[in-house]
């Protein structure tokens, strides 16, 4: 094997030699992403300008920035861009804070290391259906778990139906959320992790450094890179992310846990309001833009290697 | 440096915060499970019964025998099936040409795919139902298969041409020096070695197609309805009857989880698309 690998693995084929094979192996993947992603886009563009109602397309007319200036006036919209901003914050922040944590401690050498990382890697894996369904039944008013151990511990009184009160409800879900995703963080912060030299660490114990001053001037700037691109990537799936909380509460009690995506969705499915519901999800879009460009130009930097 | 550091100390300070991690990421799993084994009586007392006292299949039982659950089972292996067929079968061609292959758009193109991953659901769904409609493909296989290609397309090319970047250029060249063609090249020597990611790729799709709900929800109905909708649809109708719906949330979860065990330590570097390397 190692006498036919050379040293260049990529070599650049002239750049003048006009060649089409490449697209005839692109053409399919190409071919399907334009009819299921490049003509729903510009539909959304084309529906955004209309008035457009699921039940009477017939009486659908062109009105223009009618929908965005609407969305504008639109409490509602204020509303869930509030909420969709404590939700985007306080997840990803909480859930890189307990990934983080955990990536350090999996990093340490312990017996049981590989199957620790292995559990707690599972509720990444889950349909968020199902962790919808088990935390709504762990939050239950009557006979849920949570209110049980709670009350047990003292730490409350009376049970609290978290779902049900305008005050807990957003925090409840989001709760959930982090709890779906810190191990994305922890796995992704560990395979950083371990690409640190340790000579790193021997200089530093031999020079006398503390365990914090380790962490905050060799491990933390080592794994920044890894750090960025899992942040960014993980602000873009949070944000965009709605099902958990249709399955737990819809939406309610109220508007209290609307957030952005979950309004679009809402006014589109339930209200049938299709080309204001397009509207929103491009206001959305383009909230998103900056770091999805942030994002991209990380993930694509090596592209031309 | 953790050789001279003693077992006790290493014990407060690594493993027992390590195993509450463990226990807070498992414990609602567990308790669903536990739940699910519980028969009724026992689940609606308060304070609540950690430990089921006469463990039950009846929930499982009443959800096969009294609902479509076992039909719905069925829809989302034959759709997330599916899903990796549609997926894999123009991921592969165009990963490989991403790998091998330098032209002018290339650059473009495969930006472009990784920006389609970020698009809120939203965007896409909308339109999506609309064409789906026009087309009468509402509530049939391949309407929710190619709804759920807008995701599995773009990461599967993006995971296989890493791995076939990983797989040195020169082998192909030597294979076509030898006098085979492009497509035995490819046959005989690129995809044998690429099987592994192919096959890391195809569980993947199967997990997420299998865990999807939106498009699910949205573009199919009775005919074709998949686990996750209608366990959401049993949300809303069994309320308080918690054992048969962690009955079905158990199975539902049980073979994406077993799934995503045999492929986690593949995944993580696929997944964030370059940012770690090793």
């Amino acid at each position: 094997m190692a006498s036919i690998t050379s040293s260049y693995p990529h070599t650049v084929a002239p750049p003048s030699r006009r060649n089409f094979t490449p697209f005839w192996f692109l053409l399919p993947a190409l071919l399907v992403t334009a009819a299921v992603v490049l003509v729903p886009v510009l539909q959304t563009f084309w529906l955004s300008l209309h008035d457009y109602l699921l039940y009477a397309p017939d009486d659908t007319r062109f009105i223009g920035l009618g929908n965005f200036r609407a969305i504008l006036g639109d409490e509602v919209f204020w509303i869930s861009l509030g909420h969709s901003f404590i939700w985007i914050v306080g997840v990803v922040g909480l859930q890189f804070l307990l990934g983080l944590g955990t990536a350090l401690l999996l990093n340490q050498s312990f017996w049981w290391r590989s199957l620790a990382r292995s559990l707690v890697i599972i509720p990444w894996a889950l349909p968020s259906v199902i962790i919808g369904l088990m935390w709504t039944w762990m939050y239950d008013f009557n006979v849920g778990v949570i209110n049980d151990a709670l009350l047990r511990f003292g730490v409350i009184e009376t049970p609290i139906a978290w779902l049900a009160n305008p005050s807990t409800a957003l925090y409840a879900i989001m709760f959930a959320l982090i709890w779906q995703g810190f191990p994305f963080f922890a796995v992704t912060i560990l395979a950083g992790l371990q690409t640190v030299p340790q000579e790193l660490y021997e200089a530093a114990e031999i020079d006398g450094a503390t365990p914090r001053q380790q962490l905050f001037s060799i491990t933390l700037p080592s794994i920044a890179d890894v750090i960025a691109t899992a942040l960014l990537l993980r602000t873009i799936w949070v944000a965009n992310s709605l099902d958990v909380i249709l399955v737990m509460t819809g939406g309610g009690p109220g508007y209290d846990t609307h957030t952005l995506p979950l309004y679009a969705f809402i006014r589109a499915y339930t209200g049938m309001e299709f080309g204001y519901g397009a509207a929103l999800a491009l206001i959305l879009t383009f909230l998103l833009m900056a770091v999805v460009w942030a994002y991209v130009r990380r993930a694509s930097r090596d592209l031309s290697r | 440096m953790i050789e001279r550091r003693s077992y006790t100390r290493r014990l407060i300070e690594v493993e027992i915060p390590i195993l509450l991690i463990v226990v807070f990421a498992i414990a609602p799993y567990v308790w669903m499970i536990l739940t699910s084994i519980k028969p009724q009586a026992e689940l609606a007392v308060f304070p609540v019964q950690y430990l089921p006292k006469n463990a039950t299949l009846d929930h499982y039982r009443d959800l096969i025998a009294r609902t479509s659950f076992a039909g719905s089972l069925f829809n989302s292996l034959v759709i997330a099936t599916g899903a990796v067929v549609l997926g894999l079968g123009v991921a592969v061609p165009a990963a490989y040409a991403f790998s091998r292959f330098r032209f002018r758009a290339r650059t473009g193109l495969m930006t472009g795919f990784l920006v389609i991953n970020m698009f809120p659901i939203v965007l896409l769904i909308i339109p999506l139902f609309l064409m789906m409609r026009n087309l009468g493909l509402i509530d049939t296989y391949l309407g929710v298969i190619i709804g759920h290609s807008t995701f599995s397309i773009p990461f599967a090319i993006w995971m296989l041409t890493s791995y076939f970047n990983a797989i040195p250029k020169d082998l192909d060249e030597a294979a076509m020096i030898d006098g085979a063609t492009r497509m035995e090249t490819i046959r005989l020597v690129v995809l044998p070695l690429i099987l592994p990611g192919l096959i890391t790729a195809g569980i993947y799709i199967f997990i997420t197609s299998w865990n999807e709900y939106l498009f699910a929800m949205m573009l199919s109905g009775q005919a074709v309805r998949t686990v996750t909708v209608a366990l959401q649809l049993f949300i809303g109708e069994f309320t308080v009857q918690w054992g048969l719906l962690t009955a079905g949330g158990t199975l539902i979860a049980l073979p994406v989880t077993l799934l995503f065990l045999v492929v986690q330590k593949r995944l993580v570097g696929g997944l964030t698309a370059g940012a770690v390397k090793s």
